[in-house]
């Protein structure tokens, strides 16, 4: 049976189908036939203030829930004020679908209004995109880009549209299949693989299990934590791996990487076996290749093809779905150990890294006289137990949160990793908050970042979404700053952030409460009252200026070669 | 040295500019590309000539196959595979060496195509390096003006025949991997 409707409402029909209860978006010219289907329609829009956000909020909800996000703009500015936010998707493999308005399909190329080529600027920001110009193609590109999104490595997808298509009517049939024949995932693993991976993670007498976003996109956290009791190693989370191994696991290590713990980086360069899972070998946490983990073999597993022996050789690598293959290595390595014997070696590497672990400890800094950066993030991990979503910005703030919050379920740790936007906190925590109503959703920023995405204080405010903003205010643009004092002789060129907003005028002037903490005896009360309030809260947090984020490996160096703290006093003889 | 890649995609808007948009992305200047549809009019066959540095080779292929268009990209360069090319040329030549210019291109195989008081319009094929020869031959007969075709190639492993084969093949490393029962 079908039905003549107009290509805006075939639009949201389809959405509907694809279980979308929200959009954020920003209307404009030649989306104004989709916004007028949208004013009677039950799906949810959320009026962000700027594209970028509605991108970035899209993410905090898809990446808070695992179902796809959905943004929308314009044509023109609209689409791409978008970019951004959609490489930051495309770089964290995040399900986004963008929907963006074109010109009228006869106007394209005529340098009309508003008119940019976004077919062309998004080619490379996204997994697939697609230009309708013909509403019966349409039911089929919009159910496309929903599978293209969610399905193997997920990613962005954008669909622009032609206003003559939303304008236009059509006889709609609702799409039954789609069909795409050079769209390829591997999801299964070779069973050959599987068993000899198995067999070298018993045979190791170092393993180090190196989880990743991966484990988070494929909902596998059940399954890994089966595989690191079964195998027994030490077990480092990437950034965006956290909270796919709960961090009050035994066998957790912290993050490995630039700014990861002594034992993690010590463990990785030691190790003989990496079992590496739904990572990317990122320069981030390699470090200096040849001098990541000399002695190791490694063992790589992920959906993407593209992923393996990128970086790094893989000896053993397995192309599938971490879903799938975790399941059927736990399966044999449950065959196989009893057979394995007494792993000897095993019990002395679990003691040297202990050892590590004990030596330098990723403790925080606390001073009577003034807030550190890590006071504050080890008050926030008190209060919230492992259980709040955080949503991080760009920047020091982001690795000491990544160092010392503890997640003890994936999909809680929200932040930018792979193109590192500025800007991202606030909205995703927006979008995040959207998905959880009923969840403490805390947004940390720094001043440089909240302030790129302030004016989405306001949808926290219209939408009343009780996100508690926290600035880790320290006047500079910090890690810009540290490398400026610790690789070019101290010469801070243009990263002190003078003129920030008195926090009580500015979250008051859109409606909340706002407070600024400058003392450590306060700090904790401070918190306390921001996460019982009902609504918004935006918590201006002065810490030490110039706190710098330890342990360091500079960039280029080898990740066993860490730089600990500040250089020390030298002693008097 | 050039590498020869083959591709089997979508016949589609901008399925040629994801595949270009891979090269332009790594900074690599096609040498040459030619397209057209295959027997089955929803799909055209891709030949790309482009000199890629050798630790990029397999990564690009495999970027290539990522591509939703994209049904398969094939390395030809160190497998079994016929690869030619069509050039279109004139030569402007003096009568006394018109029957020298005729006997050159009988030699390559060319066809005159057109003939004029001036001189020939030839088109011969052949593989690239014959081509070349070819040309630097014609020149020392006088003025010429070249069209040349870009490499077209077939593999000739039997199992590419198949119209829509999920895995990447071709170099001896992607079948090691292949053999390891990697994807």
């Amino acid at each position: 049976m079908s039905q003549l409707m107009s290509g805006a409402k075939i639009l949201l029909e389809c959405l509907a189908r694809e279980g979308v209860d929200t959009i954020f978006g920003y209307p404009g010219g030649v989306t104004l036939p989709l916004y007028d289907a949208m004013y009677d329609n039950p799906i949810r829009h959320i009026l962000v203030r700027h594209e970028q956000n509605a991108a970035f909020a899209a993410q905090g909800y898809a990446r808070s829930t695992g179902k796809v996000g959905v943004c929308c703009a314009t044509s023109g500015p609209g689409a791409t004020n978008l970019v951004t936010g959609l490489v930051d998707a495309m770089m964290d493999s995040i399900p986004v679908v963008a929907l963006t308005g074109q010109v009228t399909a006869k106007l394209i190329g005529s340098d009309a209004f508003q008119e940019a080529d976004t077919f062309g600027i998004t080619r490379s920001a996204t997994k697939h995109n697609y230009l309708v110009k013909n509403i019966n193609e349409l039911p089929q590109v919009i159910h496309e880009a929903f599978y293209i999104a969610a399905s193997g490595r997920p990613g962005p997808v954008l669909v622009d549209i032609t206003k003559d298509v939303f304008q236009g009517n059509a006889h709609y049939t609702p799409v039954t299949s789609i069909h795409l024949p050079g769209y390829k995932v591997y999801t299964e693993g070779h069973t050959g693989q599987i068993r000899r991976a198995a067999q070298m993670m018993l045979e190791a007498e170092r393993p180090m299990i190196y989880a990743g976003g991966g484990i988070v996109l494929s909902n596998a956290s059940a399954e890994l934590r089966e595989l690191v009791e079964l195998v027994d190693a030490p077990t480092v989370c990437t950034l965006m791996g956290l909270g796919s191994l709960g961090s009050e696991h035994p066998n957790f290590i912290s993050m490995p990487g630039m700014h990861g713990s002594y034992a993690a980086n010590m463990g990785m360069y030691n190790t003989d076996l990496i079992i590496a899972l739904g990572v990317r070998f990122d320069d981030r946490v390699t470090g200096r290749l040849n001098a990541f983990a000399p002695h190791a073999r490694i063992i790589h597993v992920d959906i993407d093809p593209a992923e393996i022996s990128k970086i790094r050789n893989a000896d053993l690598p397995i192309v599938g779905d971490l879903k799938r293959v975790l399941p059927k290595i736990n399966a044999v390595l449950k065959e196989l150990k009893p057979e394995a014997g007494e792993r000897t070696g095993l019990k002395a590497w679990w003691k040297q890294v202990r050892e590590w672990k004990e030596e330098h400890p990723l403790k925080p800094v606390v001073s009577d006289t003034e807030i550190k950066p890590q006071h504050l993030m080890q008050e926030i991990d008190r209060l919230t137990k492992g259980k709040a979503i955080v949503c991080s910005d760009v920047g020091q703030h982001q690795m000491w949160a990544a160092q010392l919050i503890r997640f003890n379920e994936p999909r809680l740790w929200i932040n930018s990793g792979g193109l590192g936007s500025m800007g991202f906190g606030l909205p995703s925590a927006l979008g995040a908050q959207v998905a959880n109503p009923d969840q403490l959703v805390i947004a940390i920023c720094g001043d440089g970042g909240f302030q790129m995405s302030i004016p989405e204080l306001a949808t926290l405010f219209n939408f009343g979404l009780p996100v508690k903003v926290i600035v880790m205010n320290n006047g500079y643009l910090g890690m810009v700053r540290q490398w400026q004092e610790l690789f070019y002789a101290n010469r801070l060129s243009q990263v002190t952030l003078d003129g920030f907003p008195d926090p009580v005028q500015l979250a008051g002037a859109y409606g909340f409460k706002g407070r600024t903490v400058e003392r450590p005896s306060e700090l904790a009360e401070a918190l306390e009252t921001a996460f019982a309030d009902p609504g918004p809260y935006l918590l201006n947090v002065r810490v030490t200026p110039t706190e710098n984020v330890f342990p360091m490996v500079p960039a280029g160096g080898a990740i066993n070669e860490m730089v600990l703290g500040p250089p020390q006093p030298v002693a008097a003889a | 040295m050039l590498q020869v890649i083959t591709l089997l995609m979508e016949n589609k808007t901008g399925a040629l500019m994801r595949v270009t948009g891979l090269l332009t992305a790594r900074g690599y200047n096609i040498d040459s590309l030619t397209v057209a549809r295959t027997l089955d009019p929803e799909l055209s066959r891709m030949t790309i000539a482009v000199a890629i540095e050798p630790h990029q080779r397999r990564q690009l292929i495999k970027h290539m196959n990522k591509l939703i268009n994209v049904l398969q990209a094939t390395d030809l360069t160190d497998a079994p595979a016929v690869i030619r090319e069509l050039v279109l040329m004139r030569v402007r030549a003096p009568q006394e060496s018109r029957t020298a210019i005729l006997k050159e291109a009988e030699i390559f195989g060319a066809r005159v195509v057109d003939s004029t008081l001036e001189g020939f319009a030839l088109e011969a094929t052949g593989d690239i390096e014959k081509l070349d020869e070819f040309i630097d031959i014609m020149r020392s007969y006088g003025e010429i003006e070249v069209t040349r075709g870009g490499a077209v190639a077939v593999s000739l492993e039997s199992k590419k025949l198949r119209l829509s084969p999920p895995v990447p093949r071709g170099t001896e490393e992607a079948k090691a991997e292949e053999k390891n029962g990697v994807i």
